[in-house]
């Protein structure tokens, strides 16, 4: 029974004396942190410090450590089974100057990217926009049809279909329905359809994150600013979008530019799942499906690395570039 | 054009009536849409919600054209949607028939009955699968969404030293192609001993730099003004964040967790998971589909499936997404 008592009594004191503890530290901190003014800023700021780390640290080991790693691999011999091997800057020499494959998958990006970059976005903002108008039952509902394309990650594959080579595909079939056509087209297999095809397709699926962004985006803009524009002489919808709309959009506008600018400079799985791996004299080859290539068939870590480290680059000039586009809009 | 005028003058003294008829209304129902503080600013949110009905600058003409864009557009988005719930549908001729119908014409539920045949046949229970997608799911909507959000808070609305590069390597981070970094997070992952567990599919997902661009580009939207005057009012930094900076920037998280719930409901996790019993849905019912033109049916039972549960979340999340009040009452 005394026992008990006693171990009741420590408990107490050790709790009281944690307590202690932490007021005693808070205090000693608090003193420290005067003595520099930079230190009582951070000191007082503690709480924002406190609810930024989890994520920060799980942003550094998951994303910030596998990309600088892969930065380093770019400069390596890495086959996943001998240890990287140091080599400098000959991956990137070999794939700028000695890969007539890679040079392709430029192309192709390129190609790709200039078609379905600005008019994805184009065509994500101007059906949020016209969606936005909507009631909100109905809002809802056509938002789902429109963001359908994305909403299964197996929804390319109905356009594997469509395309289909054989007469059972319903290109094919319409096609020779109408009398277009006597024998059915190998869509996925010739050269010259691969490219439309996956522009296409690609197009199709742009009404994805950005898409719902820039709704989410036109939910927030200030429905009184639009009555006071009326009053202000603003005459039709169009000088209503660039006036009002447009600038009080900034931030939604710059996310999904950059979301836009990422995702056709990184088509890969449309190419693949449509006309296959690797496509028919790399007609389909873009970047992402050079560094799948040799990073998941040839397991040479090191150049697919310094494929990815390329594209990086290039996106974040892009980037830059679009930024300086966006800050000019609605002025 | 002059009648059509003064009817819509009219049709607006009618909707102000209304209005002000509604407002009582209004306010009791901002009350018990949210207890947080500012109720004033609710009563507001309601309120606006009713006048949105009042169109201004539109013409009918200009209506009529968009109107017909958004009808084409639908239909083309619509259809691989329709081709989806259709095919699960079809028996095995319809799926192969010359010239193939868009519509079903013999509907049947024999896809379905095939495919739990083949999933009764498996080794490890379904309900084991639908489990783990389910709690990964879960634990990763979550934890994106309130971390990233207390990262993007202070992010957004504060100087910090150092945020501007923080937010702006964060920024590339997405332009980084996903693809090659897979092997050094394997290394990370094998180190950390994460392998065969799902841990490795929920902490990169909460650390991902979506939803931390998408929270801050919202937030960064929100009055500072609110934010001061909750400060007078004594009212700490986290507290703010959680009571009047999230429900000011709702639209946002509502997408993001559309987002983040649709990509992880879909990961099969089948290079940072080998164990059976730890495997996903997307993962069994692929392996299920990938035996050729005879399971052609299966397949399309299969996609029903999968698509049937994001597109329930996306109608909740999307019809509950209203106006908020992020730039509107006060300004700066």
């Amino acid at each position: 029974m005394a026992d008990k008592v006693m171990v009741d009594n420590q408990a107490i004191k050790k709790r009281r004396s944690f307590r202690e503890w932490k007021e005693d530290t808070a205090r000693r901190l608090d003193i420290w942190s005067r003595k520099k003014p930079a230190r009582r800023k951070f000191w007082l700021n503690k709480t924002l410090y406190l609810m930024m780390i989890p994520y920060l640290a799980l942003f550094f080991l998951f994303t910030v450590l596998p990309v600088l790693m892969s930065f380093f691999l770019s400069f390596t011999y890495f086959n996943l089974l001998e240890a990287p091997k140091f080599i400098g800057w000959s991956n990137y020499l070999t794939l700028l100057l000695d890969d007539p494959i890679f040079i392709i998958a430029v192309q192709n990006t390129l190609i790709i990217a200039i078609i379905t970059g600005p008019l994805g976005y184009l065509i994500s903002f101007i059906l949020a926009w016209l969606i936005n108008e909507l009631p909100d039952k109905l809002r809802a509902f056509v938002t789902l049809i429109f963001y359908a394309p994305s909403i299964s990650g197996g929804a390319i594959t109905i356009w594997s279909l469509i395309f289909s080579s054989d007469i059972y595909g319903y290109a094919n079939a319409f096609l020779i329905k109408w009398g277009f056509i006597r024998e059915p087209i190998l869509w996925l297999q010739t050269e010259k359809y691969i490219l439309p095809i996956v522009i296409i397709v690609q197009l199709w699926m742009s009404l994805g994150v950005n898409f719902l962004t820039l709704i989410a985006g036109l939910k927030g803009v200030d429905r009184s600013q639009y009555e006071a524009a009326a009053v202000d002489g603003v005459k039709n919808r169009w000088q209503e979008l660039w006036y009002i709309t447009l600038p009080n959009m900034r931030p939604q506008l710059l996310f999904s530019a950059v979301l836009q600018i990422s995702s056709s400079l990184g088509v890969g799985a449309v190419t693949t799942t449509l006309a296959g791996f690797p496509s028919i004299n790399y007609a389909g080859h873009t970047i992402v499906n050079h560094l799948q290539d040799y990073g998941g068939q040839r397991f040479e870590m090191g150049y697919a690395s310094a494929i990815a480290t390329i594209l990086f680059v290039s996106a974040i000039v892009l980037n830059k570039l679009i930024r300086k586009i966006i800050g000019k809009v609605g002025s | 054009m002059a009648q059509a005028k003064k009817a819509k003058l009219t049709a607006a003294e009618k909707a102000q009536l209304k209005e002000d008829k509604k407002a009582l209304r209004n306010a009791k129902r901002a009350k018990s849409i949210d207890s947080r503080p500012f109720a004033e600013i609710s009563t507001i949110k309601v309120h606006r919600r009713s006048k949105k009905k009042k169109r201004i600058n539109r013409s009918v003409g200009g209506d009529l054209v968009l109107f017909f864009f958004l009808c084409v557009a639908g239909i083309l988005s619509a259809l691989p949607l329709i081709l989806v719930i259709n095919n699960a549908f079809k028996p095995l001729d319809e799926l192969f028939k010359f010239p193939p119908n868009i519509f079903v014409r013999n509907p049947t539920l024999d896809n379905f009955t095939d495919l739990s045949v083949a999933l009764a046949n498996s080794t490890v229970p379904f309900a084991r699968y639908l489990f783990n997608t389910v709690m990964v799911t879960i634990l990763g909507t979550v934890g994106h969404v309130v971390i990233a959000s207390m990262c993007a808070y202070p992010l957004a609305k504060y100087k910090i030293p150092g945020g501007n590069v923080i937010f702006t390597i964060i920024v590339y981070s997405l332009m980084f192609p996903a693809a090659v970094t897979s092997i050094p997070n394997y290394i990370i992952f094998n180190w950390l001993g994460l392998i065969d567990n799902p841990l490795a599919l929920i902490l990169p997902m909460i650390g991902s730099s979506l939803g931390l661009f998408l929270m801050k580009q919202f937030m960064s939207q929100v009055p500072t003004s609110y934010i001061e005057s909750a400060k007078l009012d004594g009212a700490g930094d986290f507290k703010i964040f959680w009571t009047i900076v999230m429900p000011l920037v709702k639209p946002a998280w509502i997408t993001l967790i559309i987002l983040v719930f649709q990509s992880l409901w879909n990961t099969q996790g089948a290079m940072y998971i080998y164990r059976e019993d730890f495997k996903m849905v997307s993962y069994a019912l692929s392996q299920i589909a990938t035996a050729g033109a005879a399971r052609s049916g299966t397949l399309a039972a299969v996609s029903l499936i999968m698509i049937t549960v994001p597109i329930t979340m996306f109608i909740i999340s999307q019809s509950s997404m209203i106006e908020t009040m992020a730039t509107s009452g006060l300004k700066d």
